[in-house]
């Protein structure tokens, strides 16, 4: 009996976090669905053809391509970005201060970094379903125009991680959720208006300019355009992609840190 | 009952759990201070002590989820430091708040939680069906866990807690907040529990809950321990076997605590937790009074010692109609004069702002020394002594916010 009860310990830890997760989106679900669906086509129909079609009308052009075709990696990138962000922010909160669920997974032989890697696991997870089902639509709205473009999921999902990582650290610190408001109103919101998914940032004025490409959405950005219009520049690519792990890493040893430090008091 | 058959396991020296110089910092702040104990196997061992006294810090250094500051701590023969998920798998855990997953069904609750300690699937739901019958919540196995009741959850926890078949249960403050029904229930299957061997370590601040439930216990006070031993030892050890409480009048009691006060300011009472070698069972010490009468207001009948002084006499207070049935105290007397009497009648006593408690071997026999030396108090009351008063002897009266 206590051999079946006590069994060797399993070499993730972290998947039983992520059990949690699925446990709980399956209850809830149906929404997550049905935005990620609706969202991409909203935007999509609202500004890729609607703005676009005004744009073309007067017989422009961004870089070659229509508006749409322009518009609809950006977008991707950013609904990556939105959508990790949250994910690591309410949910992450209510873990360590509502529900206190860490508490409870601490009582067992999980620690701290098993929690980590599996909430990373279900944000990566959450990332694939958003990012594929918004190249389905864009594929639909015929706004892919290389084979390499199916490669934009991947780049989406980096995108998404490279802000769920530091925002998981950012919400560990926190005691209520008005810090939420901040950090959308302040940092998200215009990151998402200024990181050229709208329009490309040489429009910007000229000091703003390297604050954009400091920022991890441009580098996601740059990535899904390149790989969905097929005009990827490799010496590029190789940067948008290190500077989106650097974010990644960095985000990882906050969240780590902080969580310690918010749980095992 | 598979779920419910422990195996212990314990560490060479037999213990448990086993601390010596046991201590929690938090910056300036020494939430625990060099505590020594040591839990057997099979036990029901309590940690008693007022809000603040480090019992919620010890727990969570012996749950593994809070580093050791100083001193020597094993638990079930290893060290938090270097073993944490290996102790963590042995142990089961109910926090001081809820931390179910609210939005997942009862069963969910166990089959999630069971999954964190990797146990098969299959397993978790043959346990989880004896253990939802043992807490009585088989028929809201499918039911979420948002709006069951505080008794309904706190059973929850605790069939959580076993899913593991740990064998070391902790409990910190296992039914605060539960109404009487609630608590009976959940001392009865805590009982069992204990009968089938687990060792079971809790917190509680409620008497009848340690009295009900623990084989051994210590008293927390201020970051130490003030007191060990079995919930009779220590009735015996600290305080006498019965008490009598008298209510005089309001006018009598208020004069008689303002002169208590007075003549314990003369003398230095000793309101420091008392170490067991410092208690002297028999003595007429009369204190503490860190309790003022104007702060009387948690439960306690607000009264304000008039302003004749501790000196006037009784006669006076009541102005001209002052009599035995007035005062409830022999014209003419001080309220000097009725301590006194009150200490001569007991082996200790022990002036409240509301009521008089006499510390005596036989109450009955106090009872009628009292009504001997002339003294009608409103009402006299002789009961057993209890870990209450216990408690209240190692801790003081200060109320602790």
């Amino acid at each position: 009996m206590s051999a079946i009860a006590r069994p060797a310990p399993s070499r993730l830890p972290g998947l039983h976090v992520l059990e949690f997760n699925v446990a709980v989106y399956r209850r809830n679900w149906r929404g997550s669905v049905f935005s990620s669906f609706l969202e991409p086509v909203l935007f999509l129909a609202a500004m890729g053809v609607g703005l676009g079609s005004f744009v073309s009308s007067g017989g422009g052009t961004v870089g070659g391509v229509s508006y749409l075709e322009f518009l609809a990696p950006g977008l991707l990138a950013a609904q990556a970005m939105q959508t990790a962000s949250g994910e690591a922010a309410w949910p992450i909160l209510g873990r360590v201060k509502w529900d206190k669920t860490y508490f409870a997974m601490l009582a067992s032989p999980l620690g701290v970094g098993d929690l980590l890697v599996g909430e990373i696991i279900w944000i990566t997870l959450r990332m694939a379903m958003v990012c594929t089902v918004f190249f389905g639509v864009m594929v639909a709205f015929r706004a892919v125009l290389s084979p390499l473009g199916i490669f934009a999921i991947p780049a989406g999902m980096l995108t998404g991680i490279a802000f769920a990582a530091p925002i998981i650290g950012y919400s560990a610190r926190l005691n209520n959720d008005a810090g939420f408001n901040a950090l959308f109103r302040f940092v998200i919101t215009p990151l998402f208006l200024f990181s050229g998914t709208f329009f490309p940032i040489d429009q910007l004025p000229a000091f703003l300019q390297p604050i954009a490409y400091l920022t991890p959405l441009w580098h996601g950005v740059s990535l899904t355009r390149g790989l969905t219009l097929g005009t990827i520049e490799p010496a590029l690519a190789v940067v948008n992609v290190a500077v989106l792990l650097g974010y990644v890493a960095a985000g990882l040893v906050v969240a780590r840190v902080s969580l310690a430090r918010r749980l095992v008091t | 009952m598979t779920a419910l058959s422990p195996t212990h396991r314990p560490g060479a020296d037999g213990a448990v759990v086993h601390a010596r110089g046991l201590s929690k910092r938090f910056g300036a702040l020494t939430a625990v201070d060099a505590v020594d104990f040591d839990v057997a196997p099979g036990e029901a061992f309590g940690f008693l002590g007022p809000n603040g006294a480090g019992k919620t810090s010890t727990m969570r250094m012996i749950g593994c989820v809070s580093p050791v500051t100083e001193g020597t701590l094993r638990v079930l023969g290893m060290d938090p430091a270097t073993a944490g998920p290996r102790i963590r798998a042995r142990l089961g855990v109910v926090p001081q708040e809820n931390t179910l997953d609210n939005e997942l069904t009862v069963a969910e609750n166990l089959l999630i939680h069971g999954r964190y300690f990797d146990l098969p699937r299959g397993l978790i739901r043959q346990r989880a069906a004896e253990l939802l019958d043992f807490v009585q919540l088989t028929e809201r196995a499918k039911d979420e866990v948002e709006p069951l009741s505080g008794g309904m959850k706190r059973r929850l926890t605790i069939a959580r807690a076993l899913i593991n078949e740990p064998d070391l249960l902790l409990l910190d403050e296992p039914t605060t907040g539960l109404d009487p029904q609630a608590r009976h229930l959940l001392w009865d299957r805590l009982y069992r529990l204990k009968q089938r061997g687990v060792t079971l370590v809790l917190t509680t601040h409620y008497m009848d809950e340690a009295e009900q439930l623990c084989d051994r216990l210590v008293v927390m006070d201020r970051a130490r321990i003030v007191a060990e031993g079995s919930p009779r030892e220590l009735i015996d050890r600290y305080v006498t076997r019965e008490v009598l409480e008298l209510r005089f009048p309001a006018e009598t009691q208020a004069a008689l605590y303002t002169e208590a006060v007075a003549a314990s300011e003369d003398t230095e009472p000793d309101v420091a937790p008392l170490t067991p070698h410092e208690v002297e069972p028999v003595s007429a010490v009369v204190g503490p009074y860190a309790l003022e009468s104007g702060t009387a207001g948690s439960g306690r009948a607000d009264v304000r010692a008039p302003d004749n002084g501790p000196e006037s006499r009784w006669a006076a207070l009541d102005g001209t109609t002052a009599g035995e049935t007035a005062t409830g105290v022999p014209e003419g007397w001080s309220a000097g004069e009725l301590r006194s009497a009150l200490e001569g009648s007991s082996e200790r006593v022990e002036i409240l702002p509301d009521r008089t408690l006499l510390y005596t071997s036989d109450g009955e026999a106090s009872a009628a020394a009292v009504h001997e030396r002339g003294l009608r108090p409103d009402s006299v009351l002789v009961r057993r002594s209890t870990l209450e008063d216990v408690f209240l002897r190692l801790t003081g009266r200060r109320l602790i916010d």
